[in-house]
């Protein structure tokens, strides 16, 4: 099976303060500690597994500059055997449907019978791999917790649903689906497994070799436009209750059927 | 802008959900400032009669797409037969609850009609004809203001978020017929957990962390059976397998927003802050007075949640009669 994964460095906010730069258009991005957006990780463990049972490849791609390559040596590192790194100037600024697009005309020069993407990353728009089905016309599902490959040309997959809620389907390849946390545990990668791909080749694709158009790329083709960026306000932490067992609760009933906590 | 804004009402079992009516409630709004008017759309079987009530909310016209295969929810005839009806009723708007359904189908929608798109809305307004929103990015960390051009755009609200408010429309059904196409995807079946409170949607969250010490939730249930909440845990509960990964609250898990979320026995690590900081009441319970989650709540005990809970339940248990 021919398995392509979309993944993408985001900066950790486990490990960084967010701030935004002095003009307000963007995050300061000066010493932020990157990382791969997490659920790219069980998308990636994934297709690993899948390949490790039924035989393929799995290739990594994803869309960013140079120092993108660095999460796609991790996810090779981990086992994936190929990747690919589509970056130019003139993707700079695309919004999701941009994203999607540069993807899509990279799937285009390979012939996938799986693409995975993780449910989400760092802006939390859970946007791309609905996307990109739609624009490859492929079936689609999204937060999949589980895959069985039935044959060549089906999966059964789980799906988690809300309110705790379990779905399960069957979809036809090829197809897209969008992976939630929880569907496997990513294997470890050590500083020895990033050294061995450390001078694997990567190919770099641009927009011309991609013939993505500049209307749906880019700044420009950009309909989804940030005009502004603050911080959330904190709140000025959490006030104390103090006194006896009794006594706290009594003031927290009192509080929350003040406030409309507690009907 | 004369078009009309298009609610995309959901509904699961054949019960419209909550969201739903918040969505219908924020594009009335909407709609109030720019002048137009407000359509929705239900998709489902024999959805007519529980599709009335929308007229309550602001619908002027009711779109009721019905057929079996409409039943139960895929990507493929839902985005179908939405992407027919929206040619016919040609919206400025779109807006649907950000659900598990609804961003799976807006991600879809969104590629196909050529919208811009956001999910996660928190807030939604116009200015100059232009669709603004405000969206939480990093985590939880920064909130983005964003502008959807072009028509038309598709906003997927977070649940919890927009009060729901009534406003008598016109409320006319109309029953168009569909075509569902090609579906590729084949239900199997749905494991349901009947009578449990969706986190999503819940008033109350109560949620056990890493101070649970186990996976014997009691206290955080009975607690939260008595407020008719919904209970949650925090990653580490859900790593230590002493919850199932749908329970987990956090970057990775749920976003809520709850009237009031209870966090027992969680120290507040980022990852969970991130799925409920927009909570409106946080109390926390921590044996540890220098734990973070004390910065974000509004109230907090400390103490161990295994003395703290009980009398809390009993309490709320007399407070309620």
């Amino acid at each position: 099976m021919e398995i392509l994964v979309c993944v993408k460095r985001v900066p950790d906010t486990a490990e960084n303060e967010i701030e935004i730069n002095s003009d307000g258009t963007d995050i300061d991005r000066d010493d932020l500690v990157y990382s791969v957006n997490e659920w790219d990780n069980y998308a990636v463990e994934e297709a690993i597994q899948i390949r490790d049972k039924v035989g393929g490849t799995v290739t990594v791609v994803t869309v960013g500059d140079d120092e993108s390559e660095e999460v796609l040596r991790r996810e090779m590192a981990m086992g994936a055997d190929k990747g690919i790194l589509l970056s130019d100037g003139a993707f700079e600024g695309s919004d999701g449907f941009g994203i999607a697009s540069i993807l899509k005309a990279a799937a285009g020069k390979g012939n996938y019978d799986l693409i995975l993407t993780g449910a989400q990353a760092d802006d939390g728009a859970a946007q791309i791999g609905g996307m990109l089905a739609a624009m490859l016309d492929r079936p689609y599902a999204s937060l999949v917790n589980s895959i069985e490959v039935v044959d060549d040309k089906t999966m059964k997959i789980g799906r988690e649903i809300e309110g705790g809620n379990q779905e399960m389907s069957e979809i036809q390849m090829p197809c897209v689906l969008s992976i939630q946390t929880g569907i496997n545990e990513p294997r470890y990668v050590g500083i020895r497994g990033i050294r061995k791909v450390a001078s694997v080749d990567i190919p770099v694709h641009g927009a011309a070799d991609l013939a993505v158009d500049a209307s749906a790329a880019g700044s420009a083709g950009a309909k989804v436009k940030r005009l502004d960026y603050f911080v959330p306000e904190l709140g000025e932490g959490a006030e104390m209750l103090e006194g006896g067992m009794e006594e706290k609760i009594d003031k927290l009933v009192e509080l929350l059927k003040a406030k409309g906590g507690l009907k | 802008m004369s078009q009309p804004i298009l609610v995309i009402a959901e509904q699961v079992e054949g019960v419209l959900r909550k969201v739903s009516f918040e969505a219908l409630s924020a594009a009335r709004e909407l709609a109030g400032t720019m002048g137009c008017e407000t359509y929705a759309l239900v998709l489902g079987n024999e959805m007519e009669a529980a599709a009335a009530e929308l007229g309550k909310y602001g619908a002027e016209k009711i779109i009721v797409a019905q057929d079996s295969a409409l039943a139960d929810y895929t990507t493929d005839a839902y985005c179908n037969v939405i992407n027919d009806i929206a040619a016919q009723v040609n919206p400025g708007i779109i807006v649907l609850g950000a659900t598990a359904q609804g961003k799976d189908l807006a991600a879809r929608l969104s590629a196909r009609l050529k919208a811009a798109l956001a999910t996660d809305c928190l807030t939604l307004r116009a200015e100059n004809e232009q669709v603004l929103t405000s969206r939480s990015m990093y985590g939880g960390k920064i909130v983005a203001d964003v502008a959807l051009n072009g028509t038309p755009v598709i906003a997927a609200i977070r649940p919890n978020t927009f009060p729901v408010k009534e406003a008598q429309a016109a409320g006319k059904i109309e029953k168009p017929n569909v075509k569902t196409g090609d579906i590729k995807t084949g239900l199997l079946g749905k494991h349901l957990e009947t009578g449990k409170v969706d986190l999503t949607e819940a008033d109350v969250v109560v949620s056990g962390g890493r101070g649970m010490g186990g996976s014997d939730y009691s206290v955080i249930e009975n607690l939260a059976n008595v407020l008719g909440g919904a209970v949650g845990a925090s990653r580490s509960a859900v790593d230590e397998g002493w919850r199932s990964p749908s329970d987990q609250v956090g970057q990775t898990g749920k976003t809520v927003s709850p009237a009031l979320y209870i966090a027992c026995g969680i120290s507040g690590a980022i990852q969970h802050l991130a799925g409920m900081s927009s909570s409106k009441i946080i109390v926390a319970i921590n044996k540890d007075p220098e734990a973070p989650i004390f910065n974000k709540a509004d109230y907090g005990i400390e103490g161990d949640l295994f003395e703290v809970l009980p009398v809390f339940t009993e309490a709320v248990k007399k407070m309620k009669g």
